[in-house]
Protein backbone atom coordinates (compact mmCIF):
# COMPACT_ATOMS: atom_id res chain seq x y z
CA UNK A 1 0.00 0.00 0.00
CA UNK A 2 2.79 2.36 1.33
CA UNK A 3 4.73 1.50 -2.00
CA UNK A 4 2.32 1.67 -3.85
CA UNK A 5 2.00 5.77 -2.73
CA UNK A 6 5.29 6.49 -2.84
CA UNK A 7 5.58 4.99 -6.26
CA UNK A 8 2.83 7.07 -7.71
CA UNK A 9 4.30 10.14 -6.33
CA UNK A 10 7.57 9.13 -7.62
CA UNK A 11 5.97 8.50 -10.97
CA UNK A 12 4.04 12.09 -10.81
CA UNK A 13 7.34 14.09 -10.06
CA UNK A 14 9.15 12.38 -12.90
CA UNK A 15 6.22 13.65 -15.47
CA UNK A 16 6.25 17.05 -13.93
CA UNK A 17 9.93 17.31 -15.03
CA UNK A 18 10.71 18.15 -18.74
CA UNK A 19 13.40 15.53 -18.26
CA UNK A 20 11.12 12.49 -18.54
CA UNK A 21 9.07 13.95 -21.50
CA UNK A 22 12.38 14.87 -23.44
CA UNK A 23 13.82 10.92 -22.61
CA UNK A 24 10.82 9.65 -23.97
CA UNK A 25 10.72 11.61 -27.06
CA UNK A 26 14.56 11.79 -27.79
CA UNK A 27 14.65 7.67 -27.26
CA UNK A 28 11.18 6.92 -29.14
CA UNK A 29 12.36 9.26 -32.20
CA UNK A 30 16.22 7.36 -32.08
CA UNK A 31 14.33 4.01 -31.90
CA UNK A 32 11.57 5.15 -34.96
CA UNK A 33 14.36 6.08 -36.97
CA UNK A 34 16.01 2.42 -36.28
CA UNK A 35 13.28 0.91 -37.19
CA UNK A 36 12.05 2.49 -40.22
CA UNK A 37 16.01 1.80 -41.42
CA UNK A 38 15.39 -2.01 -40.57
CA UNK A 39 12.54 -1.70 -42.80
CA UNK A 40 13.89 -0.63 -45.23
CA UNK A 41 16.46 -3.12 -44.75
CA UNK A 42 14.33 -5.79 -45.26
CA UNK A 43 12.38 -4.64 -48.10
CA UNK A 44 15.81 -4.96 -50.26
CA UNK A 45 16.37 -8.33 -48.79
CA UNK A 46 13.00 -9.74 -49.04
CA UNK A 47 13.47 -10.83 -52.83
CA UNK A 48 16.78 -12.45 -51.83
CA UNK A 49 14.90 -14.33 -48.72
CA UNK A 50 11.96 -16.06 -50.84
CA UNK A 51 13.81 -18.58 -52.45
CA UNK A 52 15.68 -19.71 -48.61
CA UNK A 53 14.75 -22.47 -46.83
CA UNK A 54 14.08 -21.78 -43.36
CA UNK A 55 15.38 -17.87 -43.90
CA UNK A 56 14.95 -15.50 -41.23
CA UNK A 57 11.57 -13.69 -40.41
CA UNK A 58 10.09 -10.49 -39.92
CA UNK A 59 10.57 -10.42 -36.56
CA UNK A 60 14.15 -11.73 -36.35
CA UNK A 61 15.43 -9.20 -38.78
CA UNK A 62 13.02 -6.41 -37.45
CA UNK A 63 12.50 -6.64 -34.29
CA UNK A 64 15.22 -8.59 -32.54
CA UNK A 65 17.78 -5.84 -33.96
CA UNK A 66 15.42 -3.01 -32.73
CA UNK A 67 15.28 -4.59 -29.32
CA UNK A 68 18.79 -4.82 -29.59
CA UNK A 69 19.81 -1.31 -30.05
CA UNK A 70 17.14 -0.30 -27.59
CA UNK A 71 19.19 -1.74 -24.84
CA UNK A 72 22.29 0.24 -26.27
CA UNK A 73 20.55 3.43 -26.19
CA UNK A 74 18.71 2.96 -22.84
CA UNK A 75 22.05 1.58 -21.31
CA UNK A 76 22.92 5.35 -22.19
CA UNK A 77 19.55 6.74 -21.08
CA UNK A 78 18.70 5.16 -18.15
CA UNK A 79 21.48 6.55 -15.36
CA UNK A 80 19.48 9.97 -16.40
CA UNK A 81 16.46 8.89 -14.95
CA UNK A 82 17.93 6.96 -12.14
CA UNK A 83 20.27 9.40 -11.23
CA UNK A 84 17.76 11.91 -9.26
CA UNK A 85 15.46 9.23 -7.30
CA UNK A 86 17.33 9.28 -3.61
CA UNK A 87 20.27 11.69 -4.28
CA UNK A 88 17.64 14.54 -4.57
CA UNK A 89 15.72 13.48 -2.05
CA UNK A 90 18.83 13.67 0.45
CA UNK A 91 20.25 16.93 -1.23
CA UNK A 92 16.64 18.91 -0.53
CA UNK A 93 16.25 16.91 2.92
CA UNK A 94 12.68 15.48 1.77
CA UNK A 95 14.56 12.07 2.87
CA UNK A 96 13.62 13.07 6.12
CA UNK A 97 9.93 12.97 5.53
CA UNK A 98 10.28 9.28 4.33
CA UNK A 99 12.35 8.50 7.34
CA UNK A 100 10.06 10.20 9.93
CA UNK A 101 6.85 8.56 8.36
CA UNK A 102 5.88 5.61 10.33
CA UNK A 103 7.27 3.52 6.53
CA UNK A 104 9.88 1.11 6.52
CA UNK A 105 13.21 1.61 4.50
CA UNK A 106 11.90 -1.85 2.81
CA UNK A 107 9.17 0.08 1.27
CA UNK A 108 10.79 3.27 0.33
CA UNK A 109 13.36 1.36 -1.68
CA UNK A 110 10.32 -0.90 -3.20
CA UNK A 111 8.16 2.37 -3.69
CA UNK A 112 10.92 4.19 -5.47
CA UNK A 113 11.98 0.94 -7.84
CA UNK A 114 8.16 0.23 -8.67
CA UNK A 115 7.80 4.46 -9.62
CA UNK A 116 11.03 3.70 -11.93
CA UNK A 117 9.98 0.78 -13.60
CA UNK A 118 6.54 2.08 -14.17
CA UNK A 119 8.49 4.39 -16.18
CA UNK A 120 10.25 2.50 -17.90
CA UNK A 121 7.22 0.47 -19.07
CA UNK A 122 5.55 3.27 -20.72
CA UNK A 123 8.76 3.56 -22.61
CA UNK A 124 8.80 -0.02 -23.12
CA UNK A 125 5.50 -0.06 -24.28
CA UNK A 126 5.59 2.82 -26.76
CA UNK A 127 9.03 1.00 -27.91
CA UNK A 128 7.15 -2.27 -28.66
CA UNK A 129 4.22 -0.78 -30.40
CA UNK A 130 6.69 -0.04 -33.31
CA UNK A 131 6.82 -3.95 -34.11
CA UNK A 132 3.70 -4.84 -33.22
CA UNK A 133 2.56 -2.15 -35.75
CA UNK A 134 3.68 -4.66 -38.64
CA UNK A 135 0.72 -6.99 -37.66
CA UNK A 136 -1.11 -4.94 -39.75
CA UNK A 137 0.68 -5.87 -43.03
CA UNK A 138 2.51 -9.24 -42.08
CA UNK A 139 2.41 -12.11 -39.59
CA UNK A 140 5.10 -11.99 -36.79
CA UNK A 141 6.42 -14.39 -34.55
CA UNK A 142 4.67 -13.81 -31.56
CA UNK A 143 6.41 -15.89 -28.99
CA UNK A 144 10.12 -14.95 -30.22
CA UNK A 145 9.07 -11.15 -29.82
CA UNK A 146 7.12 -11.80 -26.12
CA UNK A 147 10.83 -13.35 -25.50
CA UNK A 148 12.82 -10.08 -26.49
CA UNK A 149 10.29 -7.74 -24.51
CA UNK A 150 10.25 -9.85 -21.95
CA UNK A 151 14.34 -9.77 -21.99
CA UNK A 152 14.39 -5.74 -22.46
CA UNK A 153 11.60 -5.32 -19.51
CA UNK A 154 13.96 -7.69 -17.24
CA UNK A 155 17.57 -5.87 -18.38
CA UNK A 156 15.83 -2.25 -17.61
CA UNK A 157 14.61 -3.64 -14.71
CA UNK A 158 18.48 -4.34 -13.71
CA UNK A 159 19.43 -1.12 -15.01
CA UNK A 160 16.40 0.86 -12.67
CA UNK A 161 18.31 -1.55 -9.33
CA UNK A 162 21.69 -0.41 -10.54
CA UNK A 163 20.71 2.94 -10.17
CA UNK A 164 18.79 2.92 -7.65
CA UNK A 165 21.64 2.07 -5.45
CA UNK A 166 24.37 4.52 -6.88
CA UNK A 167 22.05 7.43 -6.30
CA UNK A 168 21.68 6.24 -2.72
CA UNK A 169 25.30 6.44 -2.31
CA UNK A 170 25.54 10.05 -3.35
CA UNK A 171 23.74 13.84 -2.79
CA UNK A 172 24.98 14.90 -6.59
CA UNK A 173 22.52 13.38 -9.26
CA UNK A 174 25.39 13.83 -11.75
CA UNK A 175 28.02 11.68 -9.75
CA UNK A 176 25.12 8.92 -9.48
CA UNK A 177 24.41 9.11 -13.27
CA UNK A 178 28.26 8.68 -13.93
CA UNK A 179 28.56 6.02 -12.06
CA UNK A 180 25.39 4.01 -13.22
CA UNK A 181 26.71 4.42 -16.45
CA UNK A 182 30.21 3.28 -15.89
CA UNK A 183 29.06 0.44 -13.79
CA UNK A 184 26.51 -0.93 -16.10
CA UNK A 185 28.78 -0.08 -19.01
CA UNK A 186 31.46 -2.30 -17.49
CA UNK A 187 28.60 -5.22 -17.02
CA UNK A 188 27.68 -4.84 -20.46
CA UNK A 189 31.43 -5.66 -21.85
CA UNK A 190 33.17 -7.62 -19.22
CA UNK A 191 33.18 -10.70 -21.24
CA UNK A 192 35.51 -8.82 -23.88
CA UNK A 193 38.24 -9.30 -21.65
CA UNK A 194 39.14 -13.78 -21.55
CA UNK A 195 37.57 -14.84 -24.42
CA UNK A 196 40.52 -18.35 -23.82
CA UNK A 197 37.39 -20.37 -22.32
CA UNK A 198 39.07 -21.13 -19.12
CA UNK A 199 37.01 -20.31 -15.44
CA UNK A 200 37.87 -16.71 -15.09
CA UNK A 201 36.62 -15.88 -18.86
CA UNK A 202 33.36 -18.71 -18.00
CA UNK A 203 32.94 -16.09 -14.74
CA UNK A 204 33.35 -12.62 -16.47
CA UNK A 205 31.30 -14.43 -19.40
CA UNK A 206 28.36 -15.45 -16.75
CA UNK A 207 28.58 -11.72 -15.06
CA UNK A 208 28.01 -10.20 -18.32
CA UNK A 209 24.19 -8.64 -18.96
CA UNK A 210 24.89 -8.89 -22.79
CA UNK A 211 25.22 -12.48 -22.48
CA UNK A 212 22.29 -13.01 -20.85
CA UNK A 213 20.31 -10.71 -23.58
CA UNK A 214 21.30 -12.28 -26.21
CA UNK A 215 19.47 -15.75 -25.70
CA UNK A 216 16.33 -13.98 -24.94
CA UNK A 217 16.26 -12.00 -28.52
CA UNK A 218 16.48 -14.97 -29.97
CA UNK A 219 13.66 -16.53 -28.38
CA UNK A 220 15.36 -18.88 -26.32
CA UNK A 221 13.59 -18.15 -22.58
CA UNK A 222 16.60 -19.89 -20.20
CA UNK A 223 15.87 -19.76 -16.49
CA UNK A 224 19.52 -19.10 -16.00
CA UNK A 225 18.97 -15.83 -17.79
CA UNK A 226 15.68 -14.69 -15.90
CA UNK A 227 17.09 -16.07 -12.41
CA UNK A 228 20.55 -13.74 -13.55
CA UNK A 229 18.34 -11.23 -14.15
CA UNK A 230 16.15 -11.51 -10.41
CA UNK A 231 19.49 -12.09 -8.48
CA UNK A 232 20.90 -8.82 -9.70
CA UNK A 233 17.72 -6.99 -8.89
CA UNK A 234 17.28 -8.72 -5.75
CA UNK A 235 20.76 -7.70 -4.66
CA UNK A 236 21.10 -3.71 -5.78
CA UNK A 237 17.78 -3.27 -4.03
CA UNK A 238 18.99 -5.01 -1.10
CA UNK A 239 21.97 -2.89 -0.98
CA UNK A 240 19.85 -0.02 -1.49
CA UNK A 241 17.82 -0.89 1.87
CA UNK A 242 21.08 -1.37 3.41
CA UNK A 243 22.56 2.17 2.47
CA UNK A 244 19.69 3.85 3.94
CA UNK A 245 19.44 2.15 7.22
CA UNK A 246 23.02 2.88 7.37
CA UNK A 247 21.91 6.86 7.11
CA UNK A 248 20.68 6.48 10.31
CA UNK A 249 23.21 4.40 11.83
CA UNK A 250 27.03 5.78 12.99
CA UNK A 251 28.97 7.32 10.37
CA UNK B 1 -3.90 12.42 37.95
CA UNK B 2 -0.58 11.13 36.57
CA UNK B 3 0.21 13.40 33.19
CA UNK B 4 0.11 11.13 30.21
CA UNK B 5 3.93 11.02 29.50
CA UNK B 6 4.35 11.26 25.60
CA UNK B 7 8.47 11.30 24.92
CA UNK B 8 10.53 9.52 27.61
CA UNK B 9 13.97 10.06 26.10
CA UNK B 10 16.35 8.24 28.39
CA UNK B 11 20.39 9.10 28.82
CA UNK B 12 20.47 9.45 25.05
CA UNK B 13 24.37 9.55 23.53
CA UNK B 14 24.95 10.28 19.67
CA UNK B 15 28.58 10.21 18.15
CA UNK B 16 29.74 10.59 14.80
CA UNK B 17 33.12 9.28 14.63
CA UNK B 18 34.64 10.32 17.59
CA UNK B 19 32.57 13.73 18.31
CA UNK B 20 29.85 13.34 20.88
CA UNK B 21 27.25 15.52 19.49
CA UNK B 22 24.70 14.45 22.44
CA UNK B 23 25.99 13.21 26.08
CA UNK B 24 23.37 11.27 28.38
CA UNK B 25 20.49 13.57 27.87
CA UNK B 26 17.64 12.43 29.35
CA UNK B 27 14.01 14.18 29.70
CA UNK B 28 10.34 13.80 29.75
CA UNK B 29 7.37 15.28 27.65
CA UNK B 30 4.03 15.29 29.08
CA UNK B 31 0.66 15.70 27.47
CA UNK B 32 -0.04 19.50 27.04
CA UNK B 33 3.40 20.70 27.67
CA UNK B 34 5.59 22.92 24.89
CA UNK B 35 8.77 22.43 25.76
CA UNK B 36 11.62 24.98 24.37
CA UNK B 37 15.04 23.83 23.04
CA UNK B 38 17.81 26.76 23.77
CA UNK B 39 21.05 26.28 23.15
CA UNK B 40 23.93 27.90 20.74
CA UNK B 41 24.62 26.48 17.35
CA UNK B 42 26.13 23.03 17.68
CA UNK B 43 24.62 22.23 21.19
CA UNK B 44 23.25 18.98 20.01
CA UNK B 45 19.55 19.93 19.84
CA UNK B 46 18.80 19.38 16.01
CA UNK B 47 20.92 15.53 16.65
CA UNK B 48 18.37 15.48 19.44
CA UNK B 49 15.76 16.23 17.37
CA UNK B 50 16.74 13.71 14.60
CA UNK B 51 16.66 10.93 17.29
CA UNK B 52 13.74 11.57 18.59
CA UNK B 53 11.64 10.98 15.51
CA UNK B 54 13.93 8.23 14.43
CA UNK B 55 15.99 10.08 11.81
CA UNK B 56 19.09 8.99 13.71
CA UNK B 57 19.75 6.25 15.74
CA UNK B 58 21.05 6.60 19.04
CA UNK B 59 24.67 5.58 19.49
CA UNK B 60 23.08 4.88 23.51
CA UNK B 61 19.75 5.40 25.23
CA UNK B 62 16.66 4.67 24.96
CA UNK B 63 13.33 6.29 23.38
CA UNK B 64 9.54 5.73 23.85
CA UNK B 65 7.14 7.93 22.49
CA UNK B 66 3.85 7.22 24.10
CA UNK B 67 4.62 4.22 25.43
CA UNK B 68 6.09 2.64 22.58
CA UNK B 69 9.65 2.24 22.17
CA UNK B 70 11.22 4.24 18.95
CA UNK B 71 13.99 1.22 17.97
CA UNK B 72 11.61 -1.30 18.71
CA UNK B 73 8.34 -0.61 16.99
CA UNK B 74 9.45 2.22 15.08
CA UNK B 75 5.90 2.06 12.84
CA UNK B 76 3.82 2.41 15.66
CA UNK B 77 6.29 4.96 17.46
CA UNK B 78 6.76 7.22 14.51
CA UNK B 79 2.67 7.50 13.29
CA UNK B 80 2.29 9.25 17.01
CA UNK B 81 5.01 12.00 15.59
CA UNK B 82 4.55 14.81 13.44
CA UNK B 83 8.26 16.49 12.81
CA UNK B 84 9.42 19.44 11.15
CA UNK B 85 13.28 19.67 10.56
CA UNK B 86 15.26 22.50 10.15
CA UNK B 87 14.85 22.77 6.15
CA UNK B 88 11.17 21.80 5.48
CA UNK B 89 11.37 18.66 3.42
CA UNK B 90 8.91 19.62 0.39
CA UNK B 91 8.78 18.90 -2.91
CA UNK B 92 8.51 22.10 -5.05
CA UNK B 93 7.04 20.43 -8.10
CA UNK B 94 3.79 19.61 -6.40
CA UNK B 95 1.19 22.30 -4.89
CA UNK B 96 0.45 22.57 -1.56
CA UNK B 97 -2.84 20.36 -1.54
CA UNK B 98 -1.31 17.45 -3.97
CA UNK B 99 1.74 17.72 -1.23
CA UNK B 100 -0.23 17.43 1.92
CA UNK B 101 -2.43 14.35 0.21
CA UNK B 102 0.88 12.72 -0.13
CA UNK B 103 2.03 13.34 3.39
CA UNK B 104 -1.41 12.14 4.59
CA UNK B 105 -0.85 8.89 2.73
CA UNK B 106 2.53 8.70 3.76
CA UNK B 107 0.97 8.98 8.06
CA UNK B 108 -1.50 6.16 6.76
CA UNK B 109 -4.44 8.73 7.39
CA UNK B 110 -7.23 6.63 6.33
CA UNK B 111 -8.87 7.50 3.34
CA UNK B 112 -12.07 8.74 4.07
CA UNK B 113 -10.63 11.48 7.06
CA UNK B 114 -7.83 12.07 4.67
CA UNK B 115 -9.51 15.30 2.64
CA UNK B 116 -10.62 16.58 6.20
CA UNK B 117 -7.66 16.25 7.38
CA UNK B 118 -5.95 18.01 4.53
CA UNK B 119 -8.41 20.78 4.68
CA UNK B 120 -8.05 20.85 8.37
CA UNK B 121 -3.98 21.29 8.65
CA UNK B 122 -4.24 23.75 5.45
CA UNK B 123 -6.65 26.03 7.39
CA UNK B 124 -4.91 25.83 10.43
CA UNK B 125 -1.75 26.98 8.88
CA UNK B 126 -3.47 29.72 6.60
CA UNK B 127 -3.09 27.66 3.39
CA UNK B 128 -6.06 27.65 2.20
CA UNK B 129 -5.83 30.15 -0.53
CA UNK B 130 -2.72 28.85 -1.87
CA UNK B 131 -3.28 25.44 -1.98
CA UNK B 132 -3.45 25.33 -5.74
CA UNK B 133 -0.12 26.51 -6.11
CA UNK B 134 3.20 24.98 -6.48
CA UNK B 135 5.35 25.23 -3.49
CA UNK B 136 8.40 26.06 -5.19
CA UNK B 137 7.05 29.25 -6.51
CA UNK B 138 5.54 30.17 -2.32
CA UNK B 139 7.89 32.90 -0.37
CA UNK B 140 9.66 31.01 2.57
CA UNK B 141 7.24 31.67 5.08
CA UNK B 142 4.70 29.94 2.92
CA UNK B 143 7.16 27.23 2.45
CA UNK B 144 7.62 26.83 6.36
CA UNK B 145 3.78 27.05 6.85
CA UNK B 146 3.75 23.70 4.68
CA UNK B 147 6.46 22.44 6.61
CA UNK B 148 4.20 22.85 10.17
CA UNK B 149 0.85 21.63 8.10
CA UNK B 150 2.82 18.58 6.97
CA UNK B 151 3.70 18.02 10.81
CA UNK B 152 0.57 18.53 12.84
CA UNK B 153 -1.63 16.39 9.72
CA UNK B 154 -1.93 13.43 11.23
CA UNK B 155 -3.05 14.98 14.32
CA UNK B 156 0.05 13.00 15.90
CA UNK B 157 0.74 12.80 19.90
CA UNK B 158 4.12 14.36 19.48
CA UNK B 159 5.00 17.63 16.95
CA UNK B 160 8.15 18.26 17.22
CA UNK B 161 9.42 21.20 15.28
CA UNK B 162 13.09 22.42 14.69
CA UNK B 163 13.02 26.42 14.47
CA UNK B 164 9.68 26.82 13.16
CA UNK B 165 9.38 30.57 12.99
CA UNK B 166 12.62 30.81 11.09
CA UNK B 167 12.31 32.86 7.54
CA UNK B 168 8.35 34.22 8.79
CA UNK B 169 7.34 37.69 9.44
CA UNK B 170 6.70 39.51 12.62
CA UNK B 171 2.99 38.61 11.64
CA UNK B 172 3.19 35.24 10.74
CA UNK B 173 5.55 34.43 13.81
CA UNK B 174 2.75 35.61 15.93
CA UNK B 175 0.34 33.61 14.44
CA UNK B 176 2.87 30.31 14.43
CA UNK B 177 3.34 31.43 18.08
CA UNK B 178 -0.67 31.13 18.49
CA UNK B 179 -1.12 27.91 16.85
CA UNK B 180 1.49 26.33 18.49
CA UNK B 181 -0.03 27.59 21.72
CA UNK B 182 -3.07 25.89 20.55
CA UNK B 183 -1.53 22.79 19.62
CA UNK B 184 -0.16 22.30 22.89
CA UNK B 185 -3.09 21.81 24.62
CA UNK B 186 -4.46 18.66 23.23
CA UNK B 187 -0.61 17.87 22.36
CA UNK B 188 3.24 17.69 23.40
CA UNK B 189 5.43 19.71 21.47
CA UNK B 190 8.55 19.87 21.68
CA UNK B 191 10.43 23.09 19.55
CA UNK B 192 14.23 24.98 19.35
CA UNK B 193 14.90 27.90 18.56
CA UNK B 194 17.65 30.73 18.99
CA UNK B 195 14.59 32.96 19.46
CA UNK B 196 14.84 33.70 23.49
CA UNK B 197 11.37 35.71 23.87
CA UNK B 198 9.64 33.25 21.60
CA UNK B 199 10.58 30.58 24.59
CA UNK B 200 8.58 32.84 26.50
CA UNK B 201 5.90 33.43 24.72
CA UNK B 202 4.83 29.74 23.39
CA UNK B 203 6.78 27.35 25.98
CA UNK B 204 5.87 25.83 29.41
CA UNK B 205 9.19 24.62 30.00
CA UNK B 206 12.92 25.17 28.94
CA UNK B 207 15.57 23.18 28.78
CA UNK B 208 19.07 24.65 27.76
CA UNK B 209 21.81 22.49 25.58
CA UNK B 210 25.05 22.97 25.70
CA UNK B 211 28.03 20.98 24.45
CA UNK B 212 25.58 18.03 24.09
CA UNK B 213 24.88 18.38 27.82
CA UNK B 214 21.15 19.39 29.45
CA UNK B 215 22.58 21.79 31.51
CA UNK B 216 19.18 23.59 32.23
CA UNK B 217 15.57 22.54 32.76
CA UNK B 218 12.49 24.18 34.70
CA UNK B 219 9.16 25.07 34.00
CA UNK B 220 8.42 28.79 32.64
CA UNK B 221 6.52 29.16 36.12
CA UNK B 222 10.11 28.35 38.26
CA UNK B 223 11.93 30.61 35.46
CA UNK B 224 9.24 33.19 35.74
CA UNK B 225 9.74 33.45 39.53
CA UNK B 226 13.83 33.59 38.41
CA UNK B 227 13.03 36.48 36.46
CA UNK B 228 10.35 38.58 36.72
CA UNK B 229 9.50 38.38 40.55
CA UNK B 230 11.62 40.85 41.26
CA UNK B 231 14.06 40.49 44.02
CA UNK B 232 16.62 42.65 46.47
CA UNK B 233 20.25 41.76 47.47
CA UNK B 234 20.72 43.34 50.39
CA UNK B 235 24.39 43.17 52.34
CA UNK B 236 24.41 44.49 55.82
CA UNK B 237 27.94 45.21 58.26
CA UNK B 238 25.03 43.77 61.31
CA UNK B 239 22.73 42.08 59.64
CA UNK B 240 18.91 41.68 61.52
CA UNK B 241 17.53 38.13 61.67
CA UNK B 242 15.65 36.79 59.42
CA UNK B 243 12.30 36.77 61.09
CA UNK B 244 12.67 41.04 61.16
CA UNK B 245 12.90 40.98 57.60
CA UNK B 246 10.11 38.67 56.66
CA UNK B 247 7.39 40.91 59.00
CA UNK B 248 8.25 44.25 56.53
CA UNK B 249 5.46 45.09 54.42
CA UNK B 250 5.58 43.51 51.21
CA UNK B 251 8.26 40.79 51.91
CA UNK B 252 7.61 37.39 50.57
CA UNK B 253 10.34 35.20 51.36
CA UNK B 254 13.94 35.79 52.52
CA UNK B 255 16.90 33.72 51.64
CA UNK B 256 20.19 34.18 53.74
CA UNK B 257 22.92 34.24 51.10
CA UNK B 258 27.11 33.74 52.76
CA UNK B 259 28.48 36.96 54.53
CA UNK B 260 25.76 38.84 55.81
CA UNK B 261 23.83 38.95 52.12
CA UNK B 262 20.28 38.21 51.52
CA UNK B 263 18.13 37.75 48.36
CA UNK B 264 14.87 39.64 49.67
CA UNK B 265 11.50 38.18 47.29
CA UNK B 266 9.08 40.81 47.38
CA UNK B 267 5.53 41.42 45.80
CA UNK B 268 4.06 44.86 45.37
CA UNK B 269 5.83 48.39 45.19
CA UNK B 270 9.83 47.97 45.64
CA UNK B 271 10.55 47.75 49.68
CA UNK B 272 13.94 49.32 48.80
CA UNK B 273 13.07 52.55 50.32
CA UNK B 274 11.98 50.93 53.47
CA UNK B 275 14.73 48.53 53.85
CA UNK B 276 16.89 51.46 53.59
CA UNK B 277 15.43 53.67 56.47
CA UNK B 278 15.12 50.82 58.72
CA UNK B 279 18.73 50.32 58.14
CA UNK B 280 19.53 53.51 59.20
CA UNK B 281 17.49 54.10 62.22
CA UNK B 282 18.35 50.47 63.77
CA UNK B 283 22.35 50.43 62.35
CA UNK B 284 22.12 47.20 60.20
CA UNK B 285 25.95 48.62 59.08
CA UNK B 286 23.88 48.84 55.10
CA UNK B 287 26.58 48.04 52.47
CA UNK B 288 24.25 46.95 49.51
CA UNK B 289 21.07 47.06 48.53
CA UNK B 290 20.50 46.54 44.63
CA UNK B 291 17.59 45.25 42.38
CA UNK B 292 18.70 41.42 41.19
CA UNK B 293 16.78 40.74 37.77
CA UNK B 294 18.20 37.97 35.12
CA UNK B 295 16.52 37.35 31.98
CA UNK B 296 16.49 33.89 30.07
CA UNK B 297 19.16 35.47 28.11
CA UNK B 298 21.52 35.99 30.95
CA UNK B 299 21.08 32.50 32.18
CA UNK B 300 21.24 31.38 29.17
CA UNK B 301 25.04 33.22 28.50
CA UNK B 302 25.98 31.97 32.20
CA UNK B 303 25.40 28.33 31.12
CA UNK B 304 26.90 28.65 27.84
CA UNK B 305 29.71 30.35 27.83
CA UNK B 306 30.98 28.52 30.82
CA UNK B 307 33.56 26.14 30.46
CA UNK B 308 32.53 22.73 31.53
CA UNK B 309 34.66 20.81 34.00
CA UNK B 310 34.12 17.59 32.09
CA UNK B 311 36.18 18.71 29.25
CA UNK B 312 38.89 20.13 31.26
CA UNK B 313 39.86 16.93 32.98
Amino acid sequence: MMIFTIAARELRSLFLSPLAWSVLAVVQFILAYLFLAQVDNFMTLQPQLVGLEGAPGVTDLIAAPLLGDAAIVLLLVTPLITMRILSEERRNGTLSLLFSAPVSMTEIVLGKYLGLLGFFFILLAMLVAMPVSLLAGTPLDLGKLTAGVLGLGLLLAAFCAAGLYMSSLTEQPTVAAISTFGLLLLLWIIDWAGKGGDEVSGLLHYLSLLRHYEPLLRGLVHSTDVLYYLLFIIIFLGLSIRRLDADRLSH
Amino acid sequence: MATEVLIAAEHLTRFFGHTCAVKGVSFRLAKGEVLGFLGPNGAGKTTTMRMLTGNLAPSAGRISVAGIDLLDSPRQAKARIGYLPEQPPLYRELTVQEYLRYCAHLNRVPGRELGRAVDQAQARCGLTEVRRRLIGNLSKGFQQRVGIAQAILHNPAVVILDEPTVGLDPIQIREIRALIRELGENHGIILSTHILPEVQATCSRVQIMHRGQLVFSATLAELQEQMITQSLILGCQAPPDLHTLEAMPGIERVTPLAAGRFRLAFTGDNPAEALAARAAAEGWRLRELSPEQRSLEQIFVELTTREPDAEAA
